[in-house]
């Protein structure tokens, strides 16, 4: 890798990163960055190699080719030293049905060669409060709910003080609450230093507890950022229902926006209502020069007030409504689409969340 | 090549350059001790013990470990309750030492343990052994253990050992069963050796402890197979099955006598051998000959489970 980048600052740092299956890439030379301290989620839909990813990244699978570094070390050469400080959730809990929960996480921590046996009792107590299966410690994992097993999966990677934590669709089999529940470990968690790497296929569960996010799809990773970089790249969308579909369009390039016929409205009456949407300038993104006001602004009042707006990369919806009611178009629905992240994300993947490929 | 790391914070852990088995600074973790500081946690190494420990409870808080232990135990007591209720054997009918049952009770056990070596322990040795990595990545645990990290090295060996500690217990479990049942139903007293020796009660005991011990260094062999084979599958049932297959396919080569030049080869081929160790005086020699078997097997079939597991993918 380029010697300088701020590795120490990363958590997670791959570079090129590749699984192969005998013929399928699950992985695919994916650049990921994990901030230390990030709430990063790790989004995709199924079968995009999210848990390939985090399988590679621990150690159980031999990457095909490609370099990573987890906690400022070289993986897997450290792996030893690296990963008693990591806690991790892979592809959902596994435990011997015939143990109880607190025996189950007993027997994984003696794994751990560096947890030490005199305060594991202790420890197990305090992972098991923390996810609220104290009441069911003692009960074999044969009798437990789905959503009582992914708590203790989380249990146990909350065994020993962990700098990253890796979580493989933690909320999956869990009811609503238990899906806050683990929100608010995860922010908890977060607010203690701890870097959280959580995958999941909903996006929703990434918009609201994570800080940064990457996107994958078919094992590609297609964008990678900050929540609000991520929202920026794509700009928000004006929607104008109007019986002048021209006028509106000419208004809108006018103000330098690139205007098309978005169709026509679900509920259109006999009147001839037609759609115009536009992309609004983007005030993070660098702005394409082809819809740059500067070519096509008139010298009027209107337009230059809107001018010196879209210098400094917005445009105020309300002056769009008013240069389009100034130009005699007849507004009948005016509508702002926030960028979505899941518009962004469809955008991204080529398809809706929750679809398997 | 990524740069090396200087800027992590120095206390979060021990420095890269300090191999992580020397024991650093003796931190004391008092019991109850809940201050999570990465130096304490970082300040002492397990060795395997407390694995191999963990490994033993819960092999042995399992109710098939105990259901093929129990099974095992009944061989002993159906023969003697057998020989018991018939009339008495004629010296040379029936499998080896059973007409010597009824001179000592204490040959019970013996005679369990030649009645058990073809067929039953080698399919409860088969379960126990196919299931050590198998089973673990069939219930999904294998994966837990080893971001643990329980080290791949390490939780070979521990599996092995477990194994080990099984094939001990399954031959005491007939031994001790077949001692309890023959002492309740038969005399204990002297017994005449296959030299024409008699011996006393005490070397009675000394014996059926050597043959106990001859019958489980004749199971460790298989169970290195077994290991093996288990680090082949994330099913635990093909391996189990695999393993036991195996064992009865090297019982009928052994006997097969165009196969001569390949019995000493056969980790089967000493199973029965231990008649010399009820000779007086013991005849050590099948004994060091079973030893080097077996141990030829486990480093042969350890160093393969070694180079599989070392670096298989595990996607279970
Ligand atoms: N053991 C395996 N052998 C072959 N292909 C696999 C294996 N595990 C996963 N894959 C493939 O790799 C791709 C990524 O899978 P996975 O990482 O589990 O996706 P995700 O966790 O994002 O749902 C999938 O197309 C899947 O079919
Ligand atoms: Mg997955």
């Amino acid at each position: 890798m380029t010697a300088g980048s701020p590795s120490a600052e990363l958590a997670i740092e791959t570079r090129g990163l590749t699984k192969r299956f005998s013929h399928q890439m699950a992985v695919d030379g994916i650049d990921l960055a994990v901030p230390r301290g990030a709430v990063f989620g790790f989004l995709g839909p199924n079968g995009s190699g999210k848990t390939t990813t985090i399988r590679v990244l621990l150690g159980l699978a031999a990457a095909t080719s490609g370099q990573m570094r987890v906690l400022g070390q070289d993986m897997p050469r450290n792996l030893r030293e690296v990963l008693p400080r990591v806690g991790a959730l892979i592809e959902g809990p596994a435990f011997y049905p015939f143990l109880s929960g607190a025996a189950n996480l007993h027997r994984l921590d003696t794994a751990d060669r560096d947890a030490p046996s005199g305060t594991r009792g202790a420890r197990v107590h305090r992972a098991l409060e923390r996810v609220g299966l104290t009441q069911a410690a003692g009960k074999k994992v044969r009798a437990y709910s789905l959503g009582m097993k992914q708590r203790l999966g989380i249990a146990n990677a909350l065994l020993a003080p962990r700098e990253l934590l890796v979580l493989d669709e933690p909320t999956n089999g869990l009811d609503p609450q238990g899906t806050r529940e683990v929100r608010a470990l995860v922010r908890s968690l977060a607010a203690e230093g701890t870097t959280v790497f959580v995958s999941s296929h909903l996006l929703a569960e990434v918009e609201q507890m994570c800080t940064h996010a990457a996107v994958m799809s078919a094992g590609r990773l297609v964008a990678q950022g900050t929540l609000d970089e991520l929202r920026g790249v794509g700009a928000s969308r004006v929607q104008i229902r109007t019986p002048d579909a021209d006028g509106a369009r000419r208004v809108l390039a006018r103000l330098g926006l690139a205007p098309e016929r978005a169709g026509q409205p679900d509920n259109t009456g006999d009147d001839g209502d037609g759609l115009v949407s536009a992309a609004l300038p983007d005030h993070t993104a660098p702005r394409d020069p082809a819809v740059a006001p500067d070519h096509s602004v008139a010298p009027d009042h209107t337009v230059v007030r809107d001018h010196t707006i879209v210098r400094d990369h917005t445009i105020e919806p309300e002056a769009i409504v008013a240069a389009l009611v100034g130009a005699g178009v007849r507004v009948r629905g005016f509508a702002v689409q926030g960028s979505s992240l899941e518009d962004r994300f469809v955008a991204l993947t080529g398809e809706g969340f929750d679809v398997a490929q | 090549m990524l740069p090396s790391d200087s800027r992590v914070p120095s206390d979060s852990r021990v420095p890269d350059e300090v191999p992580s088995d020397v024991p650093q600074e003796s931190t004391s973790d008092p019991p109850g001790d809940l201050s999570f500081d990465p130096l304490v946690r970082h300040s002492r190494t397990a060795p395997g013990w407390e694995l191999l420990a963990s490994e033993l409870t819960v092999l042995f808080r399992r109710r098939r470990t105990w259901a093929m232990l129990l099974a095992l135990a009944a061989v002993p007591v159906l023969i003697a309750v057998a020989v018991r209720l018939s009339s008495p054997v004629a010296p040379g009918r029936g499998p080896a030492f059973l007409d010597r049952i009824t001179q000592n009770g204490l040959f019970v056990g013996v005679t369990g343990l030649v009645v058990s070596i073809p067929l039953f322990l080698p399919l409860t040795i088969g379960v126990i052994a196919g299931d050590t990595i198998a089973g673990e990545a069939g219930l999904g645990t294998l994966r837990y253990l080893l971001v643990a990290p329980a080290g791949r090295v390490r939780l070979l060996l521990v599996k092995y050992a477990g194994a080990a500690v099984f094939c001990v217990a399954a031959t005491v479990a007939v031994a001790v069963a077949g001692v309890v049942i023959g002492v309740l139903l038969f005399p204990v007293g002297p017994v005449t050796l296959l030299s024409g020796d008699t011996i006393g009660v005490g070397q009675s005991v000394l014996r059926l402890l050597l043959v106990a011990a001859y019958v489980t260094v004749s199971l460790l062999g298989l169970s290195a197979v077994g290991l093996f084979i288990s680090t082949l599958t994330e099913v635990p049932v093909g391996a189990m099955a695999a393993t036991i297959v195996l064992s009865v396919v090297s019982e009928v080569l052994d006997a097969l006598p165009q196969l001569v030049w390949l019995h000493p080869w056969l980790f089967s081929h000493y199973w029965l051998g231990f008649a010399d160790l009820l000779r007086q005086p013991v005849a050590w020699g099948s004994f060091a000959d079973n030893a080097w078997l077996q141990a030829g097997y486990v480093a042969v079939f350890g160093a393969l489970a070694y180079g599989r597991f070392a670096t298989k993918d595990v996607l279970s």
